[in-house]
């Protein structure tokens, strides 16, 4: 025991243990290395994935509620920013902000009235409570456009100057990653705190957690809270990106898809949450030919992965 | 010419039948609920699946069968089609689906239902086509007058067939051995077990009762619609689903009343509000039960495990 | 401001539950007094783990009342209860398996903290000395237990007794005035069991009132001040444990369905 430590660290080594670092840069990195505006493009589609991906996990995988119609808020968020900038010339920012909080109020209020059902009828009620708002936003013609939806919804753009984000995906790029490590930092944060001790004390008991002190009511509230205002950071996002919205874009398929990112990476692992929108958003591209077979394979999908692989890609091994 | 009376009487028989369709369906969740506290996801799918199998035994046999009586014969033989088809499916789905989650945590199975359930959606889907299909009228239809309301005889049969269905199941639980295991399993799972009763084969067959059930349904949805299409089981599910919570989930008649008072509701809704929103209908009923009365009309029949 | 001597720390007036049919509990009435150890038993079915419920608000009585000191505790919800000072265990062990040793029992003081969403947000400088204070509490707790070595082990690790020390450690951290433990003693070597009833003398020596349910007599006698019996939903019997075992509706009940000794 006396040997001394050569002071040589192998390079695995060192990419182990500084891999967000090396990530990140690579992220980073990317556009400037790839100059193929369509892969870059589908990268800025899996990283609203992964937003949307990071705020479900929260909502499931920490509050244990299976939120089925996680869509609708996501649709919020987006048509919240599409109104104020159509009708009130809101700037991209400022929207954020607003369509943030908005779709956390919406959430929460969503979920209020039905919180102290058992989660399989809270399952249920997600579900129709998804069903309604797209619904809604189909027949509502006057306010959101109908079937056809909202269009000329504004760019972002910079501050200061006169540069707009246009349709080149590079700045969007850019900004998606941002908003990924925003989010991703502060939901870390959120873990390590007695919000999050009691987040995880729930999704395991509920009834043990609520024997601890833990109100479960209270403790679910703040989940979609946040699941919201972080589905409404995406939407905002996705609505000034795409310059239109329509319904269409937020069925009962969108859910699901984003419940298969969470449940395949990981339930109660925001990485895992990450990982599995990255893979499901750039599998369709390598499996090209396979289109129709996409939601039968994800039907499938999910049926392994529950008896197979419950804890997902990286199982629920809480980070340190 | 009509009066209001008149119109509303209508619309309750319509509304009845489309209720026993979807009493039937009900049936299947809450029996599975009932045992296992299961929302069966994929159940509203197998009510599809049945439609298209009755459709299948319709194009295949209809050429074999000439005259008055074959009529009936060719009937029954598509129901028992269909009926023993969607009783296999969800026997397979059981035990390889579900089985093996049955003491996983509450979030697993409810997972794996959905994804059955898209399974099932998209199987069909792309075997038979995303476009609707037409469904074959197995009988003529002729119309008959009940007083100030008129009835088709295929309202009729599809009432009588459901309410026979409905009497042999109720039946069923109330004497029959296994009937009977349904109940004490629904009551105390670890009781039940201690006594001695084989819960795999107890909740297999509350499977294919239920599914059975949901079959029948499907093909008179088909006969009485005359179209059907893979998306259906999504919506006649979710509202046979609503019919049983409530009626009260896990509770047999409280089944059967939800799916007519369902059937009627929805009609009536349809007939004087909007058919547009008469999707959201269901769901809006669905979230007020929850609100104010979840043990549903009948109350709930679940055990609560501490 | 309550005074202790004058109200019974947990009283259990006429208290009815039925389950569909079923009376698991009927007109069941005892007090605990401050300090005491009193202990639940009875054939299995009796109704005690009911009774458990009643106490912590999993379930709600049907008729009677239950007043925790002066206040009337019968429709208030388990989390209100514990914030109260009430904390319990359970019949089969519910630990947060996924978390650590010090994180279950740093669970178990929720009730004794307040950092909420935007102090987790922010986490200015109250919060994290509440966290400092709330990790030093849950480690003395676990020296207290000899679990600090396994401080940072998955509770799922652990080994069984450990884990049934760990459960108690997590419902003392709320700080409660009284205590229920759910057959403590299950599956305990003697001993084991022989710690266990140090340990209790030593959590009422701290001035917890304790409320057992326990099957094993050689850890009812030894330890409780008062026993009381149930049978069918019904209290058949009270007093010291030398009463109760000389009792003969007490032998009645027992006999020929014993329970796990």
């Amino acid at each position: 025991m006396s040997r001394r430590k050569k002071r040589k660290v192998p390079l695995t080594r060192l990419f182990l243990e500084y891999r967000f670092f090396f990530l990140i840069l690579v992220a980073f990195l990317f556009p400037l290395v790839d100059r193929n505006p369509y892969h870059v493009d589908v990268l800025v589609t899996a990283g609203v994935f992964m937003l949307l991906a990071a705020g479900l996990h929260v909502i499931v995988g920490y509050a244990g509620v299976l939120n089925l119609g996680y869509a609708a808020l996501f649709a919020i968020g987006a048509y919240t920013f599409a109104l104020l900038n159509l009708h009130w010339k809101i700037s991209f920012w400022m929207g954020l902000g607003a369509s943030a909080f908005t779709t956390a109020l919406f959430g929460m209020l969503l979920v209020f009235p039905v919180l102290r059902l058992t989660g399989d009828y809270l399952a249920i009620v997600t579900l129709g409570a998804g069903e309604i708002v797209r619904i809604a936003l189909n027949n509502m013609d006057s306010l959101t456009g109908g079937p056809n939806g909202l269009l000329g919804i504004e760019h972002p753009s910079l501050p200061f100057t006169h540069y707009s984000f246009g349709v080149d995906s590079a700045p969007y790029y850019y900004l998606i990653l941002l908003l990924v490590l925003l989010v991703v930092f502060t939901l870390c944060r959120l873990e390590s705190s007695r919000l999050g001790r009691a987040w995880v004390a729930l999704r395991e008991d509920e009834l043990a957690a609520s024997s601890m002190g833990i109100n479960p009511a209270w403790v679910k509230l703040s989940a979609f809270g946040i699941g919201g205002f972080v589905a409404g950071l995406a939407g905002c996002f996705f609505a000034a990106k795409q310059g239109t919205i329509s319904p269409d874009s937020f069925d009962f398929v969108v859910s699901v898809t984003v419940l298969a990112m969470v449940v395949l990476g990981g339930l109660g692992n925001i990485y895992g949450a990450l990982l599995g929108a990255f893979i499901l958003s750039l599998l369709p591209e390598f499996l090209r030919g396979f289109e129709i077979y996409r939601m039968l394979l994800f039907g499938l999908a999910l049926i392994l992965m529950m008896l197979f692989r419950p804890q997902g890609i990286l199982g629920e091994a809480r980070r340190n | 010419m009509l009066s209001a009376l008149d119109i509303f009487l209508q619309q309750l028989v319509n509304g009845l039948t489309i209720g026993m369709i979807y009493a039937l369906i009900a049936l299947g969740y809450t029996l599975v609920y009932g045992i296992v506290q299961l929302i069966n996801f994929a159940h509203g799918e197998i009510f599809m699946v049945g439609a298209y199998l009755g459709l299948l035994a319709c194009l295949t046999l209809k050429g074999l069968f000439l005259g008055k009586g074959g009529a009936v014969l060719l009937m029954i033989l598509v129901f028992c089609f269909a009926m023993s088809g969607t009783a296999l499916l969800a026997l397979l789905i059981e035990r390889f689906a579900y089985r093996p989650l049955r003491d996983a945590p509450r979030l697993a199975p409810l997972i794996t239902a959905i994804g059955v359930s898209f399974l099932l959606q998209n199987a069909v889907m792309l075997f038979f086509g995303p476009s609707d299909k037409s469904f074959p009228g197995l009988i003529p239809v002729t119309r008959v007058q009940l007083g100030v309301v008129s009835v088709t005889n295929l309202q009729i049969l599809i009432a009588v067939v459901s309410v026979v269905l409905m009497t042999l199941l109720h039946f069923y639980v109330k004497n029959t051995k296994t009937g009977k295991a349904m109940r004490a399993l629904a009551d105390d799972r670890q009781a039940a077990s201690l006594v001695g009763i084989h819960v795999n084969r107890v909740v297999a067959m509350a499977f294919l009762l239920g599914s059975a059930l949901a079959g029948a349904g499907g093909v008179m949805f088909g006969m009485y619609y005359n179209t059907i299409n893979f998306h259906d089981g999504y919506l006649a599910g979710l509202k046979a689903f609503t019919a049983a919570v409530l009626g009260g989930i896990g509770n047999i008649p409280g089944a059967m009343v939800g799916g007519i008072l369902m059937g009627v509701l929805e009609s009536l809704g349809a007939g004087y509000i909007s058919s547009e929103w008469k999707n959201v209908f269901a769901f809006f009923i669905l979230i007020v039960i929850l609100l104010f009365r979840p043990s549903g009309i009948l109350g709930e029949r679940v055990v609560k495990k501490v | 401001m309550k005074s202790l001597a004058e109200f019974p720390v947990l009283k259990v007036e006429n208290v009815t539950k039925n389950f569909g049919g079923v009376s698991a509990l009927s007109r069941v009435s005892f007090s605990v007094h401050h300090g005491q150890i009193l202990s639940l038993i009875g054939p299995n079915g009796a109704g005690k783990t009911t009774l458990f419920n009643c106490v912590t608000g999993l379930a709600h009585s049907d008729e009677g009342d239950l007043y925790f000191g002066d206040l009337l505790i019968n429709r208030l919800l388990p989390h209100e209860i514990t914030a109260k000072g009430i904390a319990r265990t359970f019949q089969t062990i519910r630990l947060f398996k996924q978390m650590t040793v010090l994180e279950n029992v740093m669970v178990g003081a929720h009730s004794r903290s307040r950092a909420g969403l935007w102090g987790a947000l922010l986490k200015s400088r109250w919060v994290r000395l509440e966290e400092r204070k709330l990790t030093l509490h849950a480690q003395r707790l676990l020296d207290f237990f000899g679990l600090a070595g396994k401080a940072h082990e998955c509770a799922a690790n652990l080994s069984y007794g450990h884990q049934r020390k760990l459960e108690i450690a997590r419902a003392l951290a709320s700080a409660p005035k009284l205590l229920l433990l759910d057959e403590p003693a299950a599956g305990m070597n003697p001993k084991e069991k022989e710690e266990l009833l140090v340990l209790l003398r030593t959590i009422r020596d701290r001035g917890i009132t304790l409320l057992l349910i326990e099957h094993d007599m050689r850890v009812v006698m030894p330890i409780s001040d008062r026993v009381v019996v149930l049978d069918g939903g019904k209290k058949i019997a009270e007093g010291t444990p030398k009463e109760i075992q000389n009792n003969p509706r007490v032998i009645e009940a027992y006999l020929g369905r014993r329970g796990p000794e």
